[in-house]
């Protein structure tokens, strides 16, 4: 199997400060990838160059096949991406922003009507269809958020903190979407605060202080330091961390 | 301490209702917890109880002040941290205390036993400017803002949101070192596993109560049994339980799927069914359902 993301010594530098620092890492098709640390470890600064969206200091990464530092541009078009904070328009309807973002992914005007139709079927927005997505319950413009970031059928999809604040179903329904997804062989990256959600994932990694110190299935995780959940692994690491707040 | 009588609250002309018929009660010294996720009602509660906004019916107290008529008396008592940061960024952390200690004719001296913990963590920084701190830090310097002084009971509109695993640990164990002191505190949030630091919780959803009480009582009242079920292939094992006739709910709790089922005992039939199917190292168990779990199966009744 080849890897999608490949990411060897990878390494970004504020002056003297250094964000990320030497990670390295394999991820294969249809993975569930979980990327932990605490705030301020250096995630965000990470996920922008494996998104071709901040050029590397030194290391490289290939991401869908391109490497990061010469074809970000590539990488964007095979890419995915949903954060809490940046989703969707608000003052456009449900069927509005599939369109546009269609259309900014570069699909055709049949295609985008052909995978608006399989969309809205699938989540079962029938009736919802002609609302402003604003006036939708999170939970929902969560799962339309994410089924939008999968539009174009990308390899990877990069999901940043997409939980945050659902109620606790809505959680539940969105990560039966990411099994889903998965499963038709598309690559998930996703950060969460949420460490229960960290057991859903194939494998994870813990950054701290720019470093990835922790990588492994969470069985493995939990086995080699003898504890009983995630939480208690993310505990273990995240406070032995200097950079944090 | 903090009283709500059938609390009503709508926006935009009644199209958006915030809160329906909410009644709640806090009493003295406790620490009580109001969990829901976003958009459930949790701020517009805050802002009718710290007299920021008037409820569309019902009646609200606070120390048996009425939050319409006593408004200015109960400003005086309380201290309130809202979800969005809202110091003055271009001030720096001693002027941000400064300037709230002027405004309740109060000095950080004065506070220095209640806010003294928080405040060491903050002196290094005494000048840098507000907008310039970390997220942490900003937290601790709102909620300094918020005791300086002295409040007899304190808000707390989801301190946590966005806060990682270990940062949220610490705070909690701050909010419960002010809570021993004698300081009632009202605290929102939407993460469930937050609610077992409370001594009593409200769980909302869509501007109702969908219950209220302590985190034990909550999950005792859980009415069917909850078995806690995995194997080698999680992600096949939840497909084949839902498809199975007998399953009531099904879904993935940490390492775990959590399912009740509609006969009474499953497990034999259960293990037999994953086994036929190819299922490896299958164990079920009986589990003691979380307040997750509690929320869950009141949002679906």
């Amino acid at each position: 199997m080849n890897a999608v993301i490949k990411a060897d010594r990878l390494t970004k530098q504020f002056g003297d400060f250094v964000a990320v620092d030497h990670i390295s890492f394999e991820i294969n098709p249809g993975e569930i990838f979980g990327f932990l640390g605490a705030n301020g470890a250096g995630k965000t600064t990470a996920m922008r160059m494996l998104c071709g969206l901040s050029r590397p200091s030194s290391g490289r990464a290939e991401v869908a096949g391109f490497d990061a530092a010469r074809y970000p541009e590539e990488i964007k078009k095979h890419i995915g991406y949903m954060s809490q904070r940046f989703s969707l328009y608000g003052d456009l309807t449900v069927a509005e922003n599939i369109r546009f973002f269609g259309g900014v992914y570069g699909l055709g005007r049949r295609q985008i009507k052909e995978k608006s139709n399989e969309l809205i079927a699938r989540l079962q927005l029938q009736k919802e269809a002609g609302q402003l997505v604003r006036s939708l319950p999170l939970g929902w413009k969560q799962r339309l958020a994410f089924s939008i970031a999968i539009l174009h059928d990308p390899k990877i999809v990069f999901l940043d903190e997409p939980t945050g604040g659902v109620d606790p179903l809505s959680r539940k329904q969105f990560w039966d979407l990411i099994y889903e997804t998965a499963d038709k062989g598309i690559t998930i990256f996703v950060t969460t605060h949420y460490l229960d959600e960290a057991e859903y994932c194939d494998r994870l990694s813990i950054m701290v202080d720019g470093r990835i110190d922790v990588l492994g299935s969470p069985g493995e995780l939990k086995a080699k330091f003898k504890v009983e959940t995630m939480e208690d692994v993310f505990y273990l690491f995240a406070r032995r961390a200097k950079n944090t707040e | 301490m903090i009283e709500l009588n059938h609390i009503s609250k709508a926006y935009k002309e009644g199209a958006v209702k915030a809160l329906a018929d909410i009644t709640l009660c806090v009493n003295e010294g406790e620490l009580f917890g109001l969990i829901g996720p976003d958009g459930s009602g949790k701020t517009s509660l805050f802002q009718l109880i710290t007299t920021l906004r008037l409820a569309d019916i019902g009646s609200a107290s606070v120390n048996g002040l009425d939050v319409v008529k006593d408004y200015a008396a109960i400003r005086a008592i309380i201290g309130y941290m809202p979800g969005k940061f809202s110091l003055y960024q271009d001030l720096t952390v001693k002027e941000n205390l400064t300037f709230f200690c002027s405004i309740f004719r109060t000095t950080i001296q004065a506070s220095q036993g209640l806010i003294n913990d928080i405040y060491v963590q903050l002196k290094p920084f005494e000048h840098r400017l507000a907008g310039q701190l970390s997220g942490g830090m900003k937290q601790k310097l709102a909620l300094c803002c918020a005791l300086i002084h002295k409040p007899k009971v304190l808000f707390l509109d989801e301190p946590t949101t966005g806060v990682d695993a270990v940062s949220r640990r610490e705070f909690w164990e701050m909010l419960k070192r002010l809570n021993a002191s004698g300081i009632t505190i009202m605290v929102s949030t939407a993460y469930m596993d937050e609610a077992i630091q409370c001594k009593r919780i409200g769980l909302i959803q869509s501007g109702k109560l969908l219950s209220t009480d302590t985190p034990e009582g909550i999950i005792n009242s859980f009415p069917d049994p909850l078995f806690a079920i995995r194997s080698e292939d999680i992600r096949k094992l939840l497909k084949d339980l839902r498809a199975y006739g007998k399953t009531k709910s099904c879904y993935a709790s940490g390492e775990y799927l959590h399912a009740t089922f509609l006969n009474d005992n499953p497990s034999e039939e259960v293990f037999a069914l994953l086994q036929k199917l190819g299922h490896h190292s299958i164990e079920i168990k009986k589990s003691t359902p979380t307040v997750e779990d509690s929320f869950i199966q009141l949002m679906k009744s």
